[in-house]
Formats: structure tokens, C-alpha cells, sequence
């Protein structure tokens, strides 16, 4: 690992001045950052340790219904926190679905939205990357690249973002507050990633010094009643997703009012599925509305490699994910979070 | 630069002074303050081996900047048994056969523990697995380990239950 310096602010303030510095990095729990800094994919040159800035953890309910979540909030804190589960069941089932629980016990909120994707050849210095190295190439393309993207990639990246969180974060409209050198601002999670396009180096819409201090979700009582989040991956437990999705149905007599989906794992973004929305909005729920609203999100999907099979994946885990959202959330979260393989009424298991 | 930082382990203040800012709070336990129990075997959060509680929460210590970790309270494994009287998830282990070549099982040992300290997972087989999922036994001793893990949670909740009456 290359040396740093290390600073440790005791103030948001202090944090955005410290990263005036040349390659500067905030440092949070550091499950992802270390991880990359010890195989030298990330070289950082100081960290700004934010997490002795007091008054980021905290879960804070609005006057308006909604919720605000302190950038350092534990994943495992906010997941357990009962009111946040009742409120946004599908967000702490897709919590519950990532990693391993030391690592929600260590790893922030703010820290997942900035997580780097897994892509292998990222995180080999060794490799071509164009995201790590601009203009070195993709190794990715051509290479072991059955996970890799099959929406908004380009030739120069074909990496996804890996995080469960974000998916159903974008499905509710999540916002991300920002303190920046020119002050605070406020930033839709959905806006907040770049694509790929010929610059995969640029992840995020971030300035230098930016830091993430909350997220906000608003008033939960349309949609808490029918959501699910649903992964599929490789074992049954502490892997990344091959294909997600995120439902979310606000129901009126019968008829779904409003509709909300997002997939993960099959783009650099966590990915709003907007045209399956507006074919769901008015309908009754059945597997055929459900399958001609697949169709429409993965309209655009083309592989990028060995991975054309995740085209069909994600549409059928969209059908299942409506399906089980349409049944209501469960009472309690199922032992095996987000996993179509748990026993629910209403669930095909033919997928 | 060095830089000094003061923890809690075992229930021991320490003050330490590092000399480089790269040190995990693994290499700290293991190569500055005499504490080999706690094991390293991936280093990069996949295996669980590293296992330590950090203010009473099961961590990945590997993952983990000692610097980071100013005025945090650290227990590994050779801060849970009490003089010469095994842990109960210690004795569970033991009477359940839940490892082979050993050296996964201090992690075991302390996930369990935090495991057991979050109240998520009950007697629930499924639930304890699923908890479970950031250790790694390449012996497979995982059968014995969920057993082992029913059994000491029984044992400290009927302890929990005799202390409260």
C-alpha cells in the first residue's frame, strides 16, 4: 500500500477544507477504500477520516413524513432501526442482502452510494482499466465478463455499480445532501452517477471536496405496504448481485396507482426502469402486465460480452419482484434477505 | 509523522504510537500488542477470520484503520473467557466438534458472539447461517457451528433470564 497523510477533522468544515489538498480522500468505515488501497487500485495521497465528525450518524424523522439518514449511519443500524424497516422495507432488505454482517456493522451509508464497482479488472493494476487509468484500455471487454453490463455501457467501460442499497434508493426518489466548497447542496440519487460514456473515470457528478453527509427519502406511506427488493447471485448469501430489482406499488382498490422499479447489477447506475413504470401505472397486477413492463426496462439492454443470459435474468427477477411486491410485504423480513429462493405466497419459483 | 492513539482492549487501556498510517487494527493486535489469536487470513474482508468486536459489534479487522480507532473499546479472542472458565460460545464449540484445523474459529468464535449480542438471528437455523455468511470454514465445520451457536445463545438467554429474576 502506498503511504498517506492522515488527518482526521473534527467538523464537516474542517473535512471540506482538508481536501483541498492534491489527492485527497474522505475515509469512512474503509471496507471498500482499504480493500482497493491495499491491491493499489486506489492511491490516495491523504485521508480525510470523516468518522469522528459527530451528529452524521444520526436517523431523523421530518415534519413531512419523510426521513433523514446521517452519511454514517451503520448499513446494519439503519437496516435493524424498526421504524426504518417498516417504512422502507424493500431499502433494508436490499441492506440486509449485501455483504456480510461485520461488514454492515462497519460500512456507512454515504460509503456505499461512493463504493467502486467489482469489476475485476478494476481492481487489478495489473489489467487495462479505463476507469482506473483513462486511456489504458478495457481488459473487462473480451475478458471474464458474464457479470459485466448489458444497459448504458459504452466500449470504454463495461463495468457496473455493485451496491444493493442504491437500487431501491433510486426507486424512492432519494436525494443526497452535499456540503461542497461552495456550500450545501442538494442532488437526486438517480442524477448523482455518470455513465460510462468515453470519460469512466468520472463516476459521479461530485466536485473535488464534495462530501455526502445525508440522504433523504420522502414520506413512505404510499409505497411501505407492497415492496420487495430481489437479487440474484452466485451463492445464497454474501455476493454481489448478477441481476436486482427493486418494486415498489402504491395500490388503490385493486389497481396499482403508482408504480416504482429499479434494477441493479446490469448498469455503472443503479437503474430507474421509468417506461415499465407508466405501463404499470392504472393496471391491475397480473404476470402479463408484469412481463410486458420487463420488456419495456430492458428494451434498450444489449450484452456486453458473455452476458446475454442477464437480458432475460433481470426481466424475469422484474416479474418476480412485482409479483411479490403486489402480495405485500411481509410481516418480517425473511431469513434469507432479497432472495427469490425463500418460500412467500405469491412466489413462482420457476424463474 | 508517528501518531499516538489510545484504545481499550480486553478491557486494558492502551496507548499506542505508530509510526506508519497504514496499519490495519489487525496488524496493531497482532504485531504491536501481542494478540496472535485474532487470525489473518484473506486480508480483504472475504473470509471472516479476523473477526473482533469493536464497541461490542462483530468487525472485519482487516478493513479496519488502526488510526481510525482512537478511544475504541477492541475484543478479541483472548479477552472472552473469564480466567479459566470457557465462554459459553467457547464451550459450545467445543461440545458441538464446530471446527477442525482451528483456524478460522477464533473469528467464528467472536462473530457468534456479536451474532448472539444483536438478537437478529434467535434459535432460527436459517437466520444463524444467513448471519453467519462472513466466516469461512474451509474444513466445513458449519454444521457444528450453527449447532454450537443455538446452543450458547439458549445458554446466555436462560443466564440473561436468571439474572433478571
Amino acid at each position: 500500500m502506498k503511504t498517506f497523510d492522515y488527518v482526521r477533522p473534527a467538523t464537516i468544515a474542517e473535512a471540506v477544507a482538508a481536501s483541498a489538498a492534491p489527492g485527497a480522500a474522505y475515509l469512512a468505515s474503509g471496507t471498500n477504500l482499504l480493500d482497493l488501497m491495499k491491491v493499489g487500485a486506489a492511491r490516495p495521497d491523504r485521508l480525510i477520516d470523516i468518522t469522528h465528525i459527530a451528529g452524521l450518524d444520526h436517523i431523523d424523522w421530518l415534519a413531512d413524513g419523510g426521513v433523514r439518514i446521517g452519511a454514517l449511519v451503520r448499513n446494519a443500524d439503519l437496516a435493524h432501526d424498526p421504524a426504518f424497516v417498516r417504512a422502507y422495507p424493500a431499502v433494508a432488505e436490499a441492506l440486509l442482502s449485501g455483504a456480510s454482517a461485520q461488514l454492515r456493522n462497519a460500512a456507512t451509508g454515504g460509503g456505499n452510494l461512493l463504493q467502486r464497482t467489482r469489476c475485476a479488472y478494476f481492481g487489478d493494476p495489473a489489467s487495462a482499466c479505463n476507469k482506473r487509468e483513462p486511456g489504458s484500455g478495457c481488459d473487462a471487454l473480451g475478458g471474464e465478463n458474464r457479470l459485466h453490463a448489458v444497459l448504458g455501457w459504452s466500449p470504454s467501460c463495461i463495468a457496473v455499480h455493485p451496491s444493493d442499497f442504491c437500487v431501491p434508493l433510486v426507486a424512492l426518489d432519494a436525494v443526497a445532501e452535499i456540503e461542497g466548497r461552495a456550500g450545501r447542496r442538494e442532488i437526486p440519487l438517480e442524477s448523482l452517477y455518470c455513465l460510462p460514456g468515453d470519460a469512466p473515470q468520472r463516476e459521479t457528478v461530485l466536485e473535488p471536496g464534495d462530501l455526502i453527509v445525508a440522504l433523504r427519502l420522502a414520506d413512505p406511506t404510499a409505497f411501505a405496504r407492497h415492496a420487495r427488493y430481489l437479487k440474484l447471485r452466485e451463492r445464497t448469501s454474501y455476493a454481489f448481485a448478477v441481476v436486482s430489482a427493486a418494486a415498489a406499488l402504491a395500490m388503490e382498490e385493486g389497481r396499482i396507482r403508482q408504480a416504482r422499479l429499479a434494477l441493479g447489477g446490469v448498469a455503472a447506475k443503479p437503474w430507474r426502469a421509468r417506461a415499465a413504470e407508466d405501463i404499470l401505472a392504472g393496471a391491475r397486477p397480473g404476470e402479463t402486465i408484469f412481463r410486458r413492463a420487463a420488456e419495456a426496462a430492458l428494451a434498450d439492454a444489449r450484452p456486453s460480452g458473455d452476458n446475454a443470459y442477464k437480458i432475460e435474468l433481470a426481466r424475469r427477477i422484474i416479474v418476480r419482484a412485482l409479483t411479490l411486491a403486489a402480495a405485500g410485504t411481509p410481516q418480517r423480513l425473511p431469513a434469507l434477505p432479497a432472495s427469490p429462493f425463500s418460500s412467500a405466497p405469491g412466489a413462482r419459483h420457476a424463474a | 509523522m508517528p501518531f499516538s492513539i489510545s484504545l481499550t482492549v480486553n478491557g486494558v487501556s492502551r496507548n499506542v504510537e505508530l509510526d506508519d498510517p497504514r496499519v490495519t487494527l489487525l496488524d496493531l493486535l497482532r504485531e504491536r500488542l501481542d494478540l496472535p489469536g485474532t487470525k489473518k487470513g484473506c486480508d480483504r474482508g472475504q473470509c471472516g477470520a479476523c473477526t473482533v468486536l469493536v464497541d461490542g459489534r462483530r468487525v472485519n479487522s482487516c478493513l479496519a484503520l488502526a488510526l481510525s480507532h482512537d478511544g475504541a473499546e477492541i475484543t478479541t479472542i483472548e479477552g472472552v473467557a473469564q480466567g479459566d472458565e470457557l465462554h459459553p460460545v467457547q464451550a459450545a464449540f467445543i461440545a458441538h466438534d464446530a471446527f477442525q484445523c482451528g483456524f478460522c474459529t477464533p473469528g467464528q468464535i467472536m462473530s457468534a458472539i456479536g451474532l448472539i449480542n444483536e438478537g437478529q438471528a434467535g434459535d432460527d437455523p436459517e437466520r444463524i447461517r444467513e448471519a453467519m455468511s462472513g466466516n469461512l470454514c474451509r474444513c466445513a465445520a458449519y454444521v457444528g457451528i450453527v449447532d454450537a451457536v443455538i446452543e450458547a445463545q439458549k445458554r446466555l438467554a436462560d443466564a440473561g433470564r436468571r439474572e433478571a429474576a
